[in-house]
């Protein structure tokens, strides 16, 4: 397809889409990296609280009638303290150890959960509708906006720069970032860091489960979703580096919309041109593109 | 020492005669496959330190290579099997080259993200068949001789393959380049300020353990007649990782006795459980890595050296 | 040095595991192995009720064929190929298999053919749709026995441009099933006068159909031609409906289920035209079998549910006349043998292993014509066997003789 032929609509279609992917990117390595930063391990099942996300909102709907707006309060919170709990029972032991174990120890974990909802849903997929509210499109007389993705954008937009903020401008953030550098010191002050360790990775949880909330309507809500967009967002997350906030989020969304653009322009290679750039940003600038690390 | 011996004499002979005692031909050439990667894995991260998280790209891509080779190209089966770890060798090169710029964990994801983009490759190519996979592949003549499609002709060639690997990786590890790599992997800092190429090393041990998991896929292709994407999907990555992290990781046997297991485990349980086997198989992770991060072989060999001493 | 026995113990005990797994292989059964999609996006229109289907069908036959019990094996081969080649492998060598169902997913369906024409068996396939399986797919072994996507294309390709959906794109999952589909509607398209503007492949069990859509729409095409089925065919509706692709294009579904339209409602599918072999509403004999059916499963059989039952019982039949299991001994039978139940009518198994029978042209009903539960469909024509499928001169089936 000539890319000159292709209607406005159609390119700032796959744009939007792109946007709307870029969201979950940005959202997720967003988590991915304020969990890496207090606790120094790769959440590999940060894929699976996503997934769970989604599938919280979808069973709160058809088994109990509760509807999206509930769900995007009431899963998050869940999942949050499925996340404390995780913390609680198992990384707590192994921050003594070589990262990696963490990376395992998650990877299993997102196995485990993975399997109980194949068991349970099948691998077909959920159909979890758009909520009333938000049904139906503008048409902005250059192109239709569904109503329902324009909202996703803005609410993850919206939770990165809460989330920005209170890292980078309150005195909450201030401790955080202070445990970061030297956990014992600010031990010494009187802050309890366990608490915080185990607090920051309920939050990164629950982040990745608002993910999965926004993202039920928009896609078939399925157990192995979680997986395949963990691997892009590891993808995101080394060409960004992990050392910066904005980074990250700035990183998902321009990357979900380079997918999109990929998509009007050349569609087969849109599953790859993540991969791509990675490979190209180890090349010239190995530490990623907002990385501090050498 | 004259224990070990009759141990190693009783398990060739156990492997000879396999086929002969009723042991399903198919099932113990499986589980010599999955022994041939896990070997090849572990020599990177039991002997280098390296965590390669996207293994099945070098195994699918050398079971693709070799699929094709036979089934299009109708070439032998050992010349293929060849071209099946030269092609697994050079994107070995390729990749490894890229990873090794990041360390630990970031090497980790690196190589998970561009196995990814080569599963991605293969869900398109017409050449891999996308999602049919590469059906029918034909066993074909060894040497252009000896007919494969007989199981336990077959079998013995896996066998005498798989116990080649296994004193190949031996005789690497006991070597001059095998105790360089041990020392990267205790203190990297270290070995660089001996004046060692660290990352030329560390290439190297990529490759080569590339080269001998496209071996692996190589000779799965041929046994099962098929390559399919499962050969180049994350889980596949995972699961030797788990083998070796079972068996224990830095052992000799330990890879060996973890394949084994696992592939038990799937062989026995897929069609009782069904989703099960992944909860199963991450459960098994998460005890690993809790309870005894050296492995069925390493926790035994902690044990017997204990007990030795105290005695 | 003992933990080396240690090693050498813990391999023992693999291996005698390993042995104990080991099934004896048994002839004093008939022993028939179903493998198909139980729990993905097909397992709706086959799975567990096909599985229910081919227990009635033996039930029927009385449970014993020559003084041999009969038995069923069956597995979820989760639309994954490897899962279905190495399962039918391992059946027909460790439990002494005779016969193989092969259900949905072409890619699984001709992965299993190839087994079966390796080692010898009778394969009948059912609810995968490729043309492979009878053409360079093809073994002496393979029945494909309820339709392909030739006859899909042959019926409903050539309806809809009839029709005046002259302009074609096609949304095609990308894989043996969906390509051939869409091959042979292009290939009817053209021949009635139409033309294709482009195609979209998706992957199998996509989870957001909506780029796909903006892509279909870009292409001005009038007739949106879903060379998909089950779960991806639902998703794809509904994407196109939450895009607007329903006001510009018309929706061709090129192969629809009872089980789809019942999932996606009348009001969404009303007026679609589409091919089907069988229709549980069309005879009193089909009525009872899917009531007793339907006891069982709580929905109505589709195509492929009922072909499982009639594959059963045209295969016992086969054994019960050739006196005995023996694979080639059956197939020459098989090939002989006229198929007249619930299923087909005058039907039969042509060389290449294609079962020849009636297809139907079916309409959706409007809501308001609906009159009771799963009165779905409209007879518009009915093809005969030989005019639906490929002919046997087209075939490019190695071992036909031409």
């Amino acid at each position: 397809m000539n890319p000159f032929d292709i209607p406005l609509q159609a390119l700032l279609g796959q744009l939007l889409i792109g946007l709307v992917n870029g969201s979950f990117y940005a959202m997720l390595s967003l988590g991915l990296a304020v969990i890496f930063g207090l606790l120094g391990i790769i959440n590999f099942a940060h894929g699976a609280l996503y997934m769970m996300g989604a599938f919280g909102a979808w069973i709160l709907m058809d088994k109990f009638g509760i509807g999206y707006w509930y769900a995007i309060v009431i899963v998050p919170i869940a999942i949050g303290v499925l996340g404390i709990v995780i913390e609680r029972l198992f990384l707590k032991h192994l921050y003594k150890l070589d990262p990696l174990y963490g990376l395992l120890l998650t990877f299993g974990l997102a196995l485990i959960a993975e399997g109980i909802f194949r068991d349970r849903y099948g691998v077909s997929g959920q159909s979890y509708n758009v909520p009333e509210s938000l049904q139906g499109a503008t048409d902005l007389g250059f192109m239709i906006l569904p109503n329902y993705r324009a909202w996703v954008v803005l609410a993850s937009l919206g939770t990165c720069l809460g989330t920005w903020f209170v890292i980078e401008r309150t005195r909450l953030g201030a401790t955080l970032r202070a445990a970061t550098e030297n956990p014992h010191m600010v031990q010494a002050f009187g802050i309890n860091v366990p608490i915080m360790v185990t607090l920051t990775y309920g939050a990164g949880a629950a982040l990745a489960a608002l993910a999965g909330v926004l993202a039920a309507p928009v896609i078939q809500v399925t157990p192995l979703m979680g997986s395949n967009i963990i691997i892009v967002v590891f993808a995101v997350v080394v060409i960004g580096g992990m050392g910066s906030i904005l980074g990250s989020v700035l990183t998902g969304l321009a990357l979900g919309l380079i997918e999109g653009l990929t998509r009007v322009v050349y569609p087969e290679a849109s599953n790859i041109v993540v991969f791509v750039i990675m490979a190209i940003v180890l090349v010239l600038r190995p530490a990623g593109l907002f990385g501090k690390e050498a | 020492m004259r224990l070990t011996t009759y141990v190693y004499i009783a398990l060739a002979a156990l492997a000879v005669l396999a086929p002969l005692i009723g042991l399903y031909p198919v099932f113990v050439m499986k589980l010599l496959c999955f022994a041939i990667f896990a070997c090849a894995f572990n020599l990177l991260l039991g002997y280098t330190g390296l965590l390669s998280f996207g293994h099945a790209a070098y195994f699918g891509a050398a079971a693709y290579t070799t699929g094709y080779l036979v089934k299009t190209l109708h070439w032998t089966p050992e010349v293929a099997i060849l071209g099946g770890m030269a092609l697994a060798a050079f994107s070995g090169l390729i990749v490894g080259a890229m990873a090794i710029r990041r360390q630990g964990i970031y090497f980790a994801m690196i190589t998970l993200a561009l196995a990814q983009m080569l599963y991605f490759v293969c869900l398109q190519l017409k050449l891999t068949g996308g999602e049919d996979g590469l059906q029918g592949v034909p066993r074909g003549n060894l040497f252009g001789m000896l007919s494969l499609s007989n199981d336990t002709t077959m079998y013995y060639f896996v066998l005498a393959l798989f116990v080649t690997v296994f004193l190949l990786i031996r005789r690497i590890v006991h070597s001059p380049f095998g105790q360089i790599l041990k020392a990267i992997r205790e203190n990297e800092p270290r070995a660089v300020s001996l004046g060692y190429d660290v990352e030329r090393y560390k290439l190297l041990a990529f490759v080569l353990s590339t080269t001998l998991a496209g071996l692996a896929g190589s000779l799965k292709t041929l046994v099962f007649g098929f390559a399919t994407l499962s050969d180049v999907h994350w889980s596949m990555s995972g699961e030797v990782i788990l083998m070796t992290l079972l068996g224990g990781v830095g052992t000799f046997f330990g890879p060996v006795l973890g394949a084994g297991i696992v592939v038990a485990l799937q062989d026995n349980l897929a069609d009782k459980v069904g989703s099960w086997v992944s909860v199963i198989i991450g459960a098994i992770f998460v005890v690993c890595v809790m309870a005894f991060r050296r492995g069925l072989v390493g926790e035994a060999q902690a044990f017997f050296g204990r007990k030795k001493k105290t005695a | 040095m003992k933990l080396k026995s240690l090693n050498v113990a813990l391999a023992l005990a693999l291996c005698i595991s390993a042995a104990s797994t080991q099934a004896q292989v048994s002839g004093n059964t008939v022993k028939i192995g179903f493998i198909t999609d139980m729990s993905g996006l097909y397992a709706d229109l086959d799975g567990p009720g096909g599985v229910e289907a081919i227990r009635m069908a033996i039930g029927d036959f009385g449970g014993t064929v020559l003084g041999k019990k009969v038995e069923l094996v069956s597995a979820d081969h989760q639309n994954k190929t490897d899962i279905a080649s190495s399962l039918a492998r391992e059946w027909i060598d460790q439990q002494g298999v005779d016969m193989l169902i092969g259900g949905t997913n072409s890619g699984a369906g001709i992965a299993m053919a190839k087994v079966a024409g390796e080692k010898k068996r009778p394969y009948f396939n059912i609810g995968a749709g490729s043309t492979r399986l009878t053409n360079e797919d093809c073994t002496p072994y393979t029945v494909h026995y309820a339709y392909d996507t030739a006859a899909l294309a042959n019926v409903t390709g050539a309806a809809v441009v009839k029709g005046g959906g002259k302009s074609w794109f096609f949304l095609t999952a990308d894989y043996a099933f969906g390509i051939s589909l869409e091959q042979d509607t292009a290939a009817v398209v053209k021949a009635s006068g139409g033309t294709v503007v482009g195609a979209v492949r998706h992957p199998l069990s996509a989870s957001d159909f909506s780029s796909f859509m903006l892509q279909a729409q870009a292409s001005k095409a009038q007739v949106l031609g879903l060379a998909n089925a089950g779960g991806d065919m639902i998703n794809a509706v509904k994407a196109a409906r939450e895009f607007g692709v329903t006001k510009t294009m018309k929706l061709a579904g090129l192969l629809v289920f009872i089980t789809d339209v019942h999932s996606l409602g009348l009001q969404a599918t009303q007026g679609m035209q589409l091919t089907d072999g069988w229709y549980w509403d069309s005879s009193p004999e089909t009525r009872a079998w899917s009531k007793r059916f339907f006891e069982k499963m709580k929905k109505m059989p589709s195509m492929a549910q009922a072909a499982d039952y009639s594959a059963t019982t045209t295969y016992l039949n086969a054994v019960k006349a050739a006196g005995t299991d023996d694979p080639d001994k059956v197939m020459v039978q098989l090939k002989k043998a006229k198929i007249n139940d619930m299923f087909a009518k005058g039907g039969y198994i042509r060389e290449d292993g294609r079962m020849i029978h009636e297809m139907y042209l079916l309409e959706v009903k409007k809501p308001e014509e609906s009159k009771y539960p799963w009165d779905y469909y409209k007879v518009v024509a009915k093809v005969p066997g030989e005019q639906a499928f490929q002919p046997l001169s087209k075939s490019t089936c190695p071992f036909i003789k031409k």
